[in-house]
């Protein structure tokens, strides 16, 4: 019998004031007996519009109708079938924007639940199952290397490993995931639920080599004569922006990357970590994004009394998941949309002591779609900070290209490829994620390398 | 894991290692730096490579105990294991098409100094070495730059060795005296390396100076170690660390390093207390 509720079940949290003061995880996953509720929501339409909106096409009437049954094992194997990182996408997909936007039962009132129920699947699955897909390691497998372990190059090797590849994966830091260590933060994203995903990977043969940075340790040309067959790029885009507007070099001023790293991969929220962070007390974060959200609500868990979010366009053009934002709201974050910074004020040590902001107001639609921001002459003020973070976006690293002839690039450093399946203009090698698109969500980075993997899989059976 | 496979210490505070990363070594050229964490808790710290050899795959680094990552690495052993060590990371040092170069090292930056002057006496170049050191106890490397240099000059703050005063005293006597050199490399303290700058803008010798800012990855991914250098911003990890030594803002660079000074100095103390207990 469906539930014909117009509303999703909603997701327990961390209460805003408490959790706004740790980094346990925010959201606290459905209970049992709210999945089979939620998963009755759905109509199992004929059609599955919802999988047409998801970059890994999961079967997701499928695995719903499983949830609603209360069979959590089969739901989890379809699931799995589409997708290596059920648990991570099921925390970080903007559904609202993918399969939910697709889901009928939006038309009058909420979309079925699908990220919560994706992430109660794999969250059960870890805690109830320890077996893992039986696809046995093909030592005799012809070999590929992965470069970067971030969401693109873990989806890569896992659907080359489970068509019985020989899958080495290099990753340039200390440990794997990618922005899904370094970036998100633990409370979005448990790194146990990484560390278990990657597990996974590791039981189904995927071979992974840390602290080897590709362009400078190995090259791309070396990684083909020691023997691997094709390459997958998935090396993201990790060289952080700045404005160029004067004080930005001043200390206290930190791109989004550092302080996050510093925070999540280097834990500097944990008592005991020998990596420092600047604990400011009021903190300016620019930029709407998601890794913004990210960096303003770790600012405030490390004790800022004031954090803002800074944002030239207004609240409908922010591209931030809509959770983020809302629970950065929640968590006492403060919103100055139609604002943009000109420069930072120093204090006679060179620490950040104010930001100087303009105001903004909406223009004609640019080529983004966007309506575009225009200064709003002689509204400047001084915002009291003594933190900044810049969070205006990244662009793909240049080790990679600089050091591989033959791979060709655009204007903005990203890896060009010649068709859907990643390929690109050297023979052999494939990219995917932000390395190819600039920066972009974990999800389409997963697609790429889904699509990436099908794609390596045809040329070696044909080469 | 990477295996400590030589430990020699140069003088009370500084100290050389010989790694097993055959990977590294494969590569690594003068100039270029790695990046290391003592043990699983451990912040990532960058090292210049001091030299490396191929055939038997090890890379030596030369460090000063400065901070806690530097006292735990310290306290490691021959046969004992560096949890992670990564490199080579940034671009080498240009050391071909020299006739005549002045290599200028201060303090522990002599360790820097050496594989370059070594690089450069391969390749052809005259070198002319300047080193200097606080006092006697502290000169490193003595050796080393003899092999490698045409002349040598020491110099020390009190004169407890070689000649007393600074290595811009020594470079200025040399270049009076009529030496004539295509290229100055100054490796050391940032107030070393900007007076030396200063010096040679003003006698018209192209400079090279190698940055050692505050990083965590080393790839360009988090912008920490950002520098201005002729009015634009560069990363130390991926556009240098050599920049012209006339071009990089010094005095930011110098602000920039001492951010974190006051939480260091806790962190070292409370890193050496922990050794003091025996509690590591």
């Amino acid at each position: 019998m469906a539930n014909m509720s117009p509303k999703k079940n909603e997701m327990p949290v961390q209460a805003p004031d408490v959790r706004n003061k740790n980094f346990s995880e925010v959201a606290l996953g459905y209970t049992e007996q709210q999945a089979i509720d939620e998963a009755k929501r759905c109509l199992s339409c004929k059609n599955k519009p919802c999988v047409s909106g998801c970059p890994v096409q999961i079967n997701i009437p499928e695995f719903i109708a499983k949830v609603a049954e209360g069979d959590f094992k089969s739901a989890y194997e379809i699931i799995y079938r589409s997708s290596s990182l059920p648990a991570v996408c099921g925390r970080v997909c903007p559904q609202e924007r993918q399969c939910e936007s697709k889901c009928v039962r939006g038309i009058k009132g909420e979309p079925v639940a699908i990220g919560r129920l994706e992430r109660f699947v794999a969250d059960w699955h870890i805690k109830n199952s320890d077996e893992i897909s039986k696809e046995p390691l093909n030592p005799e497998g012809k070999r590929v290397a992965v470069i970067g372990s971030g969401p693109s190059g873990l989806t890569c090797a896992g659907d080359l490993a489970k068509l019985g590849y020989n899958v080495t994966v290099f990753e340039a830091l200390h440990v794997a995931g990618g922005v899904l260590v370094y970036g998100i933060p633990e409370f979005r994203l448990p790194k146990d639920i990484v560390k278990r995903e990657i597990e996974n990977l590791k039981k189904l043969g995927v071979k992974i080599i840390t602290n080897a940075v590709i362009g400078k340790t190995l090259t791309v040309d070396e990684l083909f004569e020691d023997g691997y067959e094709a390459v997958f790029i998935g090396s993201g885009a990790g060289l952080p922006r700045f404005m160029n507007i004067p004080g930005e070099n001043l200390n206290g001023v930190y791109s989004a990357n550092e302080f996050l790293t510093r925070t999540n991969l280097m834990k500097a929220y944990k008592e005991d970590s020998q990596t420092p962070i600047m604990k400011a007390k009021k903190v300016a974060v620019v930029g709407g994004g998601n890794v913004a959200m990210d960096a303003a609500r770790c600012a405030m868990r490390l004790g800022a009394d004031e954090t803002y979010i800074v944002y030239r366009r207004s609240m409908d053009e922010m591209p931030a998941r809509r959770e983020e934002v809302e629970h950065a709201e929640e968590e006492g974050i403060v919103f100055l949309t139609l604002n943009n910074p000109v420069e930072i004020i120093g204090d006679e040590n060179n620490f950040v002591a104010g930001m100087k902001c303009i105001k903004m107001e909406l223009g004609e639609p640019d080529e983004s779609g966007r309506r575009s921001p225009i200064e709003v002459q002689g509204s400047e003020y001084v915002l009291d900070v003594d933190a900044v973070i810049m969070s205006i976006g990244t662009s793909p690293n240049p080790l990679i290209r600089s050091t591989t002839e033959g791979l060709e690039t655009d204007r903005r450093g990203c890896i060009i490829t010649v068709d859907e399946s990643g390929r690109t203009t050297k023979e052999g090698v494939y990219a995917g994620g932000d390395a190819v698109t600039g920066a972009a969500t974990v999800i389409l980075a997963m697609g790429a390398g889904k699509s990436a993997a099908k794609a390596i899989d045809e040329y070696l059976k044909s080469k | 894991m990477f295996r400590i496979t030589r430990k020699e210490s140069l003088n009370p505070t500084v100290t050389l290692m010989e790694v097993d990363a055959p990977l590294v070594a494969r590569k690594a050229q003068a100039g270029q730096f790695i990046i290391l964490r003592v043990d699983e808790d451990g912040e990532r710290i960058p090292l210049t490579i001091a030299d490396y050899d191929r055939e038997l795959g090890t890379i030596t680094i030369i460090f000063q105990v400065v901070g806690a990552t530097t006292e735990k690495l310290n306290h490691l052993n021959e046969g004992e294991y560096i949890c992670d060590f990564a490199g080579p990371l940034g671009k080498a040092s240009e050391v071909t098409g020299f006739k005549k170069v002045a290599v200028i090292g201060g303090g522990v930056g002599c360790a820097i100094a050496y594989p370059t002057a070594k690089a450069l006496k391969t390749n052809g170049a005259e070198v002319h070495s300047i080193v200097g050191f606080r006092n006697r106890d502290l000169v490193i490397l003595e050796q080393e730059f003899k092999k490698v240099s045409d002349k040598l000059v020491i110099m020390t703050d009190d004169g407890s060795y070689g000649e007393k005063g600074l290595v811009t005293d020594a470079l200025k006597a040399l270049v009076e005296s009529g030496e004539k050199y295509d290229e100055v490399i100054a490796i050391g303290p940032l107030v070393m390396m900007k007076f030396v700058s200063l010096l040679t803008k003003e006698l018209g010798i192209k400079t090279v100076v190698s940055m050692n800012p505050i990083m965590i990855d080393g790839t360009g991914m988090c912008g920490g170690c950002r520098l201005t250098v002729g009015g634009e911003m560069k990363f130390a990890c991926v556009d240098g660390p050599d920049f012209d030594g006339h071009l990089v803002d010094f005095d930011e660079a110098i602000r920039r390093s001492s951010i974190y000074r006051e939480t260091e100095r806790k962190t070292h103390e409370d890193t050496c207390n922990l050794f003091k207990g025996g509690a590591v």
